[in-house]
């Protein structure tokens, strides 16, 4: 009988990828939702015993209403902090708040209602709350912002093969729908042309950051781009012999203004989800030979962009020719389609 | 061309749609001669498969000539005569070549659909919803049939259509249901329907070596069908399932249950009200009454069997049953394409002739006639089969 040797761990760590640059880190996420608890707790006991919150920081009693009023805001910030994928906006709206809480507090050191060793305490301790707040906010609004897109997929190929596939940047726009063209400059460089809105287009270049055979391509936009973005390619030995894990990760910093629109466009609403699909007409083009068409999905396998499980006419035929969503050898046949069938 | 197409629940209408044409360079265009509506394809006309569009044409078991074949296709020439595996597969992918064709990762262009049902996707299925890939199915004159180099299989001139068209799925179908059962000389085998998947089981199971075959429905004239394919019976309408089998097995159970039924059970009162209700306030989305009692009843240490179409959830599973017994669960839409050369052999040895489940030949101009036909077991109907070639009433065969 031969042994097998027993697994303590699995071989392969994810430690790097929580780690990766740009990713939030889970000390100042865990910091964010202590403060949104804090918010609506403070909150809800201004809202409902505003008269206690007064005693407590020694404010006039007078005052009731305004403190309602900053509990509603306490409320508002906490739940924006938990209802967010980036907790950082609730967290810069604490720190606004907590800026009117410090200038209330200043007023009532000058109102003669006020007991000024209670006021003093409520300052410090709004100090206190603000400096964390503080840390809080830069640490989520540090690092690079922007959207991330990961996704992976098996291709029954050997790394080589797959790298070298995925090397040849100008074969990039055969399964990634956004792309028009990418062009080798050579030395590293690449000129990318993406379609824009309204049949508009946007480009910019790319360098080559590392790039080891069978392994790994990272490449990133030149720095005065348009489109600032970034790629990471991996590609590992699937275990048994099985192909090869390709695993992608594309980050984008849409820029403000018309050109950031066009971007976050560009990348529709769920870029994963993009990705993903585009890694699945990888794999089609690779195992296969070219994208694979359903009747359905003939102008775009998305849920609205479904047309009824049947042949297409002359005109959808036409509209997907002009999409480049029918593969290219199969161009010619709208035209015969349109002369009615030959047999 | 003429086409089969669904308008919505219980609603189908043949009309004129545009002809295929080949759009990836595997394709082949088949003129097709027969086709056939399967027991799954009342699952879409009962409206219990989400993602269906309007003007989607049916069906998935069909046949024809080959008229038109891409680049890439080299063991197809025009005039070929071929029938169509219901899955549609690469043949290059991992599953593929694992031969389990109806899990290919390439030919379902909405995988994304799918995986947000199932976790992962599946292969693609003419015509069986945009969840399979919104494939147009082969209730037409006309089918685009994708990676044509892989599926279709060339049948010899000398059997009929009704002797080769079920190898596209019922056939292969019912073959696998016994095949998961693992049989082993002497062994029992109980099959919860006798539609005409059910029926292949029987017919499978035997030619897989079982000594005794038990089959279970409500319908006279589907349990005469058993009855001439070797199988005792038991109609549940009139006797307890469970105590009839355990009568008829020494209290042990049978060795195998295959759930030939699927997602649509009937079941005696009050159990198929229950599940009725669920399923109408969208608790559960199928009814599991016989794959349920096929759990029940299995012997100790025994195989269930899952070859009935389930598409979505199930309440009141008796997951303990299955842990606590030690019983095996096999499943899976069939490989077809793994089937059709060995089962198309045994067809021309004359092992058997597929043809005996036939009970109506029509036009396919009748097709929503003959779905009505199907659904409500009108005329002693089994098994439909559709002619494009045909005008007029159809015939009554049996």
């Amino acid at each position: 009988m031969s042994a097998t040797p027993q697994r303590f761990s699995e071989g392969r760590s994810y430690a790097s990828e929580r780690s990766e640059p740009g990713m939030p880190k889970s000390g100042p996420k865990r910091l964010a939702r202590g403060l949104g608890w804090f918010s609506i707790g403070l909150g809800l006991a201004e809202l409902l015993a505003p008269r206690a919150i007064a005693n407590i920081s020694g404010v006039s009693n007078k005052h009731t209403g305004l403190i309602r009023l900053y509990g509603l805001r306490e409320i508002a910030a906490g739940v924006t902090i938990f209802s967010q994928k980036e907790p950082a906006a609730g967290l810069w709206s604490r720190v606004a708040g907590d800026a009117l809480d410090l200038a209330s507090l200043g007023m009532a050191f000058t109102s003669p209602d006020a007991k000024r060793g209670r006021v003093a305490f409520a300052t410090a301790n709004v100090l206190a709350v603000t400096t964390l707040d503080l840390i809080a906010a830069k640490q989520l609004s540090t690092g690079s912002p922007g959207v991330h897109a990961k996704a992976s997929c098996i291709v029954n190929r050997s790394p080589e093969e797959v790298y070298s596939f995925w090397r040849s940047f100008q074969n990039l726009p055969r399964f990634m729908k956004h792309l028009n063209s990418v062009e080798d400059l050579g030395d590293g460089r690449s000129r990318w042309k993406a379609k824009g809105p309204a049949g508009t287009e946007v480009e910019w270049e790319a360098t080559i950051i590392a790039d080891v055979p069978g392994e790994v391509i990272t490449w990133r936009s030149l720095e005065d781009s348009d489109v600032d973005n970034a790629g990471a390619v991996r590609f590992e030995p699937a275990p048994g012999n099985r192909g090869t894990i390709v695993k992608v990760h594309i980050q984008y910093n849409p820029p403000a203004g018309v050109i950031g629109a066009t971007v976050a466009k560009l990348f529709g609403e769920e870029p994963e989800q993009q990705l993903e699909d585009d890694l699945r007409r990888f794999k089609q083009v690779l195992e296969v030979g070219e994208v694979v068409v359903s009747d359905a999905t003939l102008l775009g396998a998305g849920y609205f962009e479904q047309r009824p499980a049947r042949p297409a006419d002359v005109d959808e035929l036409e509209e997907a020719e002009s999409m480049e969503s029918l593969p290219s050898q199969s161009a010619t046949n709208y035209h015969r389609a349109a002369q009615g069938r030959a047999f | 061309m003429r086409a089969n197409c669904w308008y919505g629940k219980t609603v189908t209408r043949v009309e004129e749609v545009p002809d295929p044409q080949i759009l990836n360079q595997r394709d082949a265009i088949v003129k097709i001669s027969s086709t056939a509506i399967c027991g799954s394809d009342l699952h879409l006309y009962n409206g219990f498969i989400p993602t269906m569009q309007r003007g989607d044409i049916l069906g998935h078991e069909f046949m024809g000539e080959v008229v038109e074949v891409g680049r890439e296709v080299t063991n197809l020439r025009i005039g070929d005569r071929v029938v169509v595996p219901f899955p549609i597969a690469c043949g290059n992918c991992f599953f593929c070549q694992s031969q389990m064709y109806s899990l290919c990762e390439n030919s379902n262009p909405n995988a994304w659909m799918a995986e947000k049902a199932f976790g992962h996707a599946a292969s693609g299925i003419f015509g069986y919803s945009h969840l399979t890939g919104g494939y147009a199915g082969g209730q037409a004159e006309y089918a685009r049939v994708p990676f044509a180099d892989v599926g279709p299989i060339k049948v010899p001139d000398h059997l009929t259509d009704e002797q080769v068209l079920f190898l596209s799925d019922i056939f292969p179908t019912g073959y696998m249901g016994a095949e998961m059962c693992d049989i082993k000389p002497g062994d029992t085998i109980a099959i919860w329907g006798c539609g005409p998947v059910g029926q292949f089981s029987i017919r499978s199971a035997f030619l897989l070596g079982a000594e005794r075959v038990i089959a279970i429905d409500s319908v006279p004239e589907r349990l005469q069908m058993a009855e001439q394919g070797g199988a005792e019976t038991i109609n549940f309408s009139e006797q307890n399932v469970y105590e009839r089998l355990m009568d008829m097995t020494g209290g042990r159970g049978p060795d195998a249950c295959i759930d030939d039924v699927g997602m649509e059970a009937h079941a005696p009162m009050p159990i198929h009200v229950y599940d009725r209700m669920k399923q109408a306030m969208m608790m559960e989305t199928d009814r599991p009454h016989a794959l349920r009692e096929a759990i029940m009843c299995c012997r100790n240490g025994g195989t269930i069997s899952i070859i009935g179409v389930y598409g979505g959830f199930i309440d009141k599973f008796p997951i303990g049953s299955v842990m606590q017994r030690s019983l095996t669960i096999k499943t899976g839409q069939a490989h077809v394409q793994r089937y059709m050369r060995p089962l198309l052999q045994m067809i021309e040895n004359g092992d058997i002739d597929p043809s005996f489940v036939v009970t109506h030949i029509m036009s396919l101009d009748d097709a929503p006639k003959a779905f009505d036909m199907f659904k409500h077991k009108k005329d002693g109907c089994i098994k439909v089969v559709l002619k494009t070639g045909m005008t007029g009433s159809g015939e009554t065969v049996h």
